[in-house]
């Protein structure tokens, strides 16, 4: 579904007459996420994961290397292909404080996919209401929180409005960014839960960006590691928890503490 | 259902931590007075033939007295009267400067902070040339070329009042652009314009807001310093400044005629200011939950 080819992320900095060196955010990245799979991707901070996450939603140009969704180069889509492209990958932010528009109801943040793809998804404002209403059940929030605005909500409650939001246009693929990392631990759990849930009913493809292995374990099928911009290691994450082999990953593990790390 | 409830709350609570300042209070009522008198002075007035123009020879230079608290002045007309319908001019110009200024401000503004680049740079240059020409000066520069009059003196002060608003807008916009609920909606596809109409301007207009109010009193000291150099609204149409100008060659013997126009525009410009702080202290974010 989704497969990354020699991705190079280079940012040049500095100005006119200052040349700083340019730096390497992310080095010949490749991997694949299969339909229906859990991809976890697990790095330190700094490591290059939201940089990566940024060239998946074209917030960023790749330096080099192809994205491919489904088959398609996404650095060859005209424009109007990749605005409709944007409807099939959707995104829960790490903040949900300030990824939700505070000026917005719960109801306007909901349906904004809606109506920014209502050429190809065609539902008329009762439709996407109706929708939106529907979302909302199933992330476990109601229609009495439609008309309510984001700083009435817990942090737990705006992830929920955050996941609403990126399953409203029904996408292939969602895009987890730390998702639960601000979020008290107790509601990490419920967040978690939820999310594995929502994969079961509506057969979502998640790429999951951690630095938390617990969370990884929990969630996901496969787990690349990334490390200075650089894949590490990359395989099913039972292989990967149970026998790793490079030092980093022993490193990353040891320092996990629910985990015995073998050998 | 609660689509109704929750603004009303927002209100509610609004109001009350208004109401907990009193200078705010005041600043509001005065404000509203001034509006009232904008609406209605010349019906107010206890002599309306006196705001039409009319004048009573045989009462000159009356001091205060119960029938005229303020006095008359060199034609004996009533000043309250005077005072009372002027407020008229002086709101209303005012009123138009800022919006004016805002209107062309925030435009401005927003293209700049969220163009960038050499769009940005050519705007902002602009704007940094007409702060460099002094408001009234521009003015009087424009009052010269097209004449006196309302429409000429409100476009005259409007054109040296927007630079600040959009440097205001475009700094808002800078930092609002890098917010991650703008972000995310680049993430869902969302338009250049939806997102500075929905996502950054609405998170800009508290400021502008409050600004507008703070402004209001300066616009309206500014439309008075107009008036009292004599460029302006033409007389008869009473107007405060002008008023002043005129008293100024009766003082210190008639001291009442000066008294009057010269609360007013105080009146005016407090009540403005104590209405703008008391917004600000409103809407200032950390009140905010």
């Amino acid at each position: 579904m989704l497969k990354i080819e020699g991705l190079t992320k280079t940012f040049i900095r500095g100005g006119l007459f200052r040349r700083t060196p340019p730096v390497t955010a992310l080095r010949d990245v490749s991997l694949s996420v299969a339909k229906g799979e859990s991809f976890g991707l697990v790095g330190e901070s700094g490591s290059g994961k939201s940089t990566l996450a940024r060239c998946i939603l074209r917030l960023d140009r790749p330096t080099s290397g192809r994205i491919l969704f489904e088959g398609e180069d996404m650095a060859r889509l005209t424009p109007a292909a990749m605005r409709h492209l944007r409807a099939r990958i959707q995104v829960v932010w790490q903040d949900p404080y300030a990824s939700l528009n505070p000026r917005m109801s719960v109801h306007d943040i909901v349906t904004e996919p809606l109506v920014v793809h209502r050429a190809s998804i065609g539902l008329d404002s009762r439709g996407r209401t109706e929708r939106a209403a529907r979302i909302l059940a199933q992330v476990g929030l109601g229609p009495q929180h439609l008309h309510r605005y984001p700083h009435e909500f817990s942090g737990g409650q705006r992830q929920r409005i955050g996941i609403a939001r990126a399953l409203v246009t029904e996408p292939s693929l969602l895009l987890l960014d730390e998702p639960t990392s601000a979020l008290d631990v107790s509601v990490q759990a419920q967040v978690l839960n939820l999310l594995v849930d929502l994969q079961a009913r509506l057969g979502l493809t998640y790429f999951f960006i951690s630095h938390d292995l617990s969370v990884i374990r929990y969630i996901c099928d496969r787990v690349a590691l990334l490390h200075r911009g650089v894949i590490v290691e990359q395989g099913p994450t039972a292989a990967i928890f149970d026998a790793p082999q490079h030092a980093i990953t022993r490193t990353l593990l040891a320092a996990m503490p629910e985990v015995v790390v073998p050998g | 259902m609660s689509a109704t409830v929750a603004p009303r709350q927002a209100f509610r609570r609004a109001a009350y931590r208004f109401t907990r300042s009193w200078l705010s209070v005041l600043g509001l009522v005065m404000v509203a007075g001034l509006l009232l008198l904008a609406v209605a002075g010349p019906w107010l007035a206890p002599f309306p033939d006196h705001v039409a123009g009319s004048v009573n020879t045989a009462a000159r230079f009356r001091p205060p007295s119960l029938a005229h608290p303020f006095g008359t002045n060199e034609v004996g007309q009533d000043v309250l009267s005077l005072v009372m319908a002027g407020a008229r001019v002086s709101i209303v110009a005012g009123l138009a400067v800022v919006m004016l200024g805002t209107l062309v401000g925030t435009v401005i503004g927003a293209i700049a902070g969220y163009a960038g680049g050499w769009v940005d740079e050519v705007l902002m240059r602009l704007a940094d040339l007409k702060l460099t020409i002094p408001g009234l000066m521009l003015a009087m520069a424009v009052a010269a070329a097209l004449g006196a009059g309302m429409a000429n003196m409100v476009f005259a002060i409007a054109l040296s009042w927007w630079p600040g608003y959009a440097r205001l807008v475009r700094a808002e916009v800078m930092a609002r652009k890098e917010e991650m609920f703008v972000t995310a909606a680049r993430a869902i596809g969302a338009s250049g314009a939806r997102i500075l109409f929905r996502h950054i301007l609405p998170n800009v207009a508290t400021p502008v807001i409050v600004k507008m109010s703070l402004d209001m009193g300066f616009a309206i000291l500014t439309v008075a310093s107009l008036g009292f150099i004599g460029i302006g609204v033409r007389p008869p149409t009473p107007e405060w400044g002008a008023m002043l100008s005129v008293a100024r060659g009766y003082m210190p013997d008639f001291w009442w005629m000066a008294l009057a126009p010269g609360m007013a525009i105080f009146v005016a410009v407090f009540g403005f200011n104590l209405l703008g702080d008391g917004l600000r202290d409103l809407f200032d974010p950390k009140a905010r939950r």
